[in-house]
């Protein structure tokens, strides 16, 4: 009965073990977890009002304010929606007007998307176009940047 | 020419993989000697073929033949020698192409190094790993042939993807393959034992080493992967639990886990069908990891091309290899009898829990990975599933594991005694508590409980780990005597346990004492970070071989005394145009000075500029280092030797009892 | 007792399944909010002739297709000689958007690689690309004869992609009146 007895502790431990682990992993998932939504989404409120969410869509030509400051707004599009979105730091290398682009954050209460996390991805297949800008720098290296 | 050469040499090395696959296993299982002889020249001819393949993709990319479309699309005539051999594997084809090839330099590796395995067995090894490269040639001429021509060839290529123009990304992915591929070897002794019947200690005798230096490679390849992120994505940050990077963190956790599980098979005799799992799912993930980045089901900051004819190919290549050798193993793990007997407290315990410890970590990294794409097949939207996440399930994980790392390996075999064991560790617990309070509470500029555990960890790692080499000392052996006759293997375990120690420290304190700030800096201003004085004094442009630069002038002070002068740059590669960012870093064992330019803001020529002050960052990759130390002491353990050299005088002796 | 060295399988199965179905959707595809929209108008500076224009409106009537490229997109030099074969041996209308680019550069282009484009308009500034919600070349939208757009591509237009999924839908395009 002992060899029983000390099979059935290894197993109960093992349960108990998993358990917390199974826990863990879902309370984690649970509150790790963000939603992707378009601007059009947003404007018809669809998205969280008070939790952070993935705004995805294309930088407005024209749009990019860069201050003085480190503060810049945007204004992200998909074509029939547009959300005005404030991002204090530095953007990401492949960050573009015209260009698509995925930031993380939440709605405050202006209306104003706040994003504390902007990426610009890169995929080799389908290149977004941050050739003009790059143009733009590599023609006017010797007198002042442009953007 | 010569692409037509190394296209040809390639359907070679198919037909080669396919003798290699197919003679030895039929000749193994019906008993035939004259296939099963076959195993090792068809496997050095596999090589053969393949290594002349990889050298007519080399040249091309040497001599820029830019009819080759593949080198059309990676290289350019500006582009320096060395990313000129290291583009042959930088996007989809070539890639493969060295994948294949890593498979095939394991296999005949395989055949050069396995006198002391019977030769049937390395027949079915040789066999199994043919089976796996058939599959691989065949994905590569049927959907990404590296060697395609353009009917009108460029003047000019395209130029090799920025990101990889990088002495720590040349090298980077080479090391991940060896690994990756490495396991392998480990899965199709696995699997050649299945075949055979004989589930017994041998098998993991005989994996052990190259399971070993397999997932030496994969470490190696990892740190390596974690630093380049850090220099040269520009964000300070050494892991992002990017899928790509989980797709190599996987097999190396299941890896881990194979190791210590292989260590009680082979002496013990026991978790035998559990080993031959972990042998299975170490390369399965390997081969998930392959589907992930090339088919493109996932985004990710790497995402390479993605082809949807690519991604149906390699999900059918890992359904028939998995699933093939799980249902294999459901049958032959059901006849297996299990007749060994352990105490709670034995070290058999303390590995079971390493074990199921690791599983469950790889586990919830997998179900982070996989999510966004279940719950997007489930209709439910798209989602991401970010770095907090993996953090707050993987830190709980690892901390036992840390807890019981060192105390594990003085556990005896069969059973242990508890209270003699509390009593032994009492001091060490005393000293890494006091360690863990004092050294955050002295020396940290704040107080945190995250430190606090980070230092006890370590100290605790540490000072187990150093207990097991004090008490080869006891018996009547001086230390020094002890520490000589101590074999690799031991100093191995050593290594790689205070690796741990190394790597839990860097990354506690790093993670809790950081310092960043996004800043304007216009030239002339100063700005003080972590007791350092950072005077930005403007940028200016510069000229590269294939780009120029912005480059910018920051030079650091810390009470008045010059520390170091870095030159941050923001780089337009001249082709493809892109814009890249290459952080300037004062790297130290103690702290990294690390300054990365944003844009340009205003006209007076003030900058973005991103300053970090990471204390113990080093020590991250410190610790990478020490493990994989430990993990080649292992694998160059002489009893390896010494077994193969005995097998194979008695195997010499055989034959020369048989001729005479 | 057997039947749990099943478990690691039917695992494994399930995982499979989960990413068949992650292949047959495509990532990058944003879900575009155009589809069955009508397709906004453009008036663009034809690339081959800057003193005439490259209307939408002139298109009225047919089916064809918009494809949005440059020649700093990779990814369209790989695209031109397919859509070269779509124009020419399946009369297939094709009206180029010429984005981001230098004339010079493009003209060149076409005239070393070909020209499968009806018109091509020239598009440096982002113009008329805007309202179309484009986030990178190539791209390609699928217009009907009452100018609605009717289907979105990201990335290369490939044989095995007309094949399967264009060819049949431009016929049935081509039958409404």
């Amino acid at each position: 009965m002992k060899a029983r007895h000390k099979r059935f502790g290894f197993i109960a431990a093992g349960l108990v073990g998993l358990g917390l682990a199974a826990w863990l992993v879902l309370n984690a998932l649970d509150n790790n977890l963000s939603y992707f939504f378009s601007p059009t989404e947003v404007v018809e409120n669809k998205a969280p009002a008070d939790h952070v969410f993935r705004l995805g869509g294309l930088v407005e030509g024209g749009s990019l304010q860069r201050g003085q400051e480190l503060t810049i707004r945007f204004v992200v599009s998909d074509g029939a929606n547009r959300v005005n979105v404030a991002y204090t730091g530095i953007l990401p290398d492949l960050f573009a007007e015209g260009q698509g682009v995925i930031a993380q954050g939440r709605m405050g209460e202006d209306g104003v998307f706040i994003a504390d996390e902007v990426l610009a991805k890169h995929d080799e297949n389908y290149m977004p176009p941050e050739v003009a800008e790059a143009l733009d720098k590599a023609h006017n290296q010797a007198t002042e940047a442009t953007n | 020419m010569i692409p037509e050469i190394g296209h040809l040499a390639l359907i070679l090395a198919l037909a080669m993989a396919l003798a290699q696959g197919l003679f030895p296993l039929i000749g193994a299982h019906r008993g035939i000697p004259s296939w099963v002889a076959m195993a090792k020249p068809a496997a050095q001819a596999h090589l053969l073929f393949m290594l002349v393949a990889y050298g007519c993709l080399t040249y091309a990319f040497l001599v820029h033949d830019f009819s080759v479309a593949y080198v059309a699309h990676n290289s350019n005539t500006q582009l320096p020698t060395l990313y000129l051999i290291s583009g042959v594997w930088g996007a989809h084809e070539g890639s493969l192409l060295f994948w294949a090839l890593t498979l095939a330099l394991w296999t005949g590796a395989v055949t050069f190094f396995s006198r002391s395995v019977p030769q049937v067995m390395v027949a079915r090894v040789v066999g199994v790993m043919g089976l796996v490269s058939v599959g691989f040639l065949l994905f590569m001429l049927l959907t990404s042939n590296p060697f395609d021509r353009l009917f009108n060839p460029p003047a000019e290529g395209r130029d090799l993807n920025p990101l990889l123009q990088d002495p720590g990304l040349a090298i980077h992915p080479p090391m991940l393959y060896m690994g990756y591929v490495g396991f392998s070897v480990a899965f199709a002794f696995a699997i050649a034992a299945m075949l055979g019947g004989r589930l017994d200690a041998a098998w993991a005798r005989w994996s052990r080493p190259w399971t070993s230096v397999a997932w030496v490679f994969l470490t190696l390849g990892i740190v390596l992967g974690s630093w380049w992120a850090y220099y040269e994505l520009g964000w300070g940050g050494w892991w992002f639990w990017d899928p790509v990077e989980n797709a190599s963190f996987m097999p190396w956790i299941v890896g881990t886990a194979l190791m210590h599980s292989l260590a009680v098979t082979e002496k013990r005799g026991a978790f035998k069908a559990w080993t031959v799992l972990l042998a299975i799912f170490a390369f399965s993930l390997s081969l998930l990891g392959t589907f992930l980045v090339r088919s493109g089901v996932l985004t990710s900051v790497h995402a390479f091309a993605t082809d949807p004819a690519r991604g149906v190919f390699i999900l059918l290549f890992l359904g028939v290899v998995v699933g093939g050798s799980l249902l294999l193993y459901s049958w032959r793990a059901a006849q297996i009898k299990s007749s060994v007997k352990f105490q709670l407290v034995s070290r058999e315990t303390g590995l079971l829990l390493n074990n199921v410890i690791l599983v469950v970590t790889a586990c919830s990294v997998l179900l982070g990975t996989l999510y966004p794409l279940m719950i997007d097949a489930l209709g439910g939207g798209k989602i991401s599933v970010g770095p907090p996440y993996f953090n707050s399930v993987f830190i709980p994980l690892t901390v036992p594991l840390a807890l019981l790392v060192g105390v594990g390996a003085l556990l005896r075999w069969k059973s242990d005694d508890a209270a003699a064991l509390a009593v032994r560790l009492l001091p060490h617990l005393l000293i890494s508590v006091v360690a863990g309070f004092g050294l955050p509470l002295i020396f940290a500029p704040s107080f945190s409980w995250g430190a606090v555990l980070g230092v006890f960890l370590a100290t605790w790692v540490l000072f187990t780990t150093l207990q097991w080499l004090r008490e080869r000392a006891g018996a009547g052996r001086g230390l020094w005597q002890a520490l000589r006759s101590t074999p690799r293997g031991g100093w191995g375990m050593v290594f790689g346990h205070l690796g741990i120690a190394v790597f839990v420290l860097g990354v506690a304190l790093t993670s809790i004492y950081s310092t960043e700030k996004d800043l304007r800096l216009e030239p002339g201003e100063n700005y003080s970070l972590g007791g350092y004085d950072f005077l930005f004094e403007g940028v200016d442009v510069t000229q590269g071989p294939n780009f120029t630069a912005n480059r910018g002038r920051v030079v650091i002070s810390r009470d008045g005394a010059h520390v170091a002068t870095l030159h941050p740059e923001k780089r337009v590669y001249a082709v493809q145009r892109m814009p890249m960012t290459e952080a300037g870093i004062d790297a130290g064992l103690f702290r990294d000075l690390f300054v990365a330019l944003g844009e340009p803001l205003g006209e007076e020529g003030a900058w973005a500029v991103r300053i970090y002050h990471k204390p113990f960052v080093r020590w991250i990759w410190l610790g990478g280092l020490f493990m994989s130390l430990g993990g080649l002491l292992a694998a160059s353990d002489r009893r390896y030797f010494k077994l193969a050299r005995k097998a194979r005088l008695t195997a010499d002796q055989a034959a020369a009892g048989a001729t005479a | 007792m057997k039947a749990r060295f099943l478990i690691p399988l039917g695992i494994f199965l399930v995982v499979v399944v989960f990413l068949a179905i992650g292949l047959t959707k495509d990532p990058r595809d944003v879900p575009s909010v155009l589809i069955n929209e009508k397709a906004p108008e453009f008036v663009l500076p034809d690339l081959l002739d800057p003193e005439k224009q490259v209307r939408s409106a002139d298109m009225r009537g047919r089916v064809w297709l918009l494809n949005v490229w440059g020649t700093w997109c990779p990814e369209c030099w790989r695209e031109h000689d397919f859509l070269k074969y779509l124009a020419k041996s399946e009369g297939v209308a094709i009206i180029g958007i010429d984005w981001r680019d230098e004339r010079g550069e493009a003209l060149a282009f076409l005239r070393n690689k070909g020209n499968p484009f009806l018109a091509v308009g020239f598009d440096p500034d982002s113009q008329a690309i805007m309202d179309w919600g484009v986030y990178g070349a190539p791209e390609t939208f699928l217009i009907d004869k009452k100018g609605f757009i009717r289907w979105k591509h990201t990335g290369a237009i490939t044989s095995q992609l007309w094949r399967e999924e264009l060819k049949a839908l431009m016929q049935r395009l081509e039958a409404e009146s």
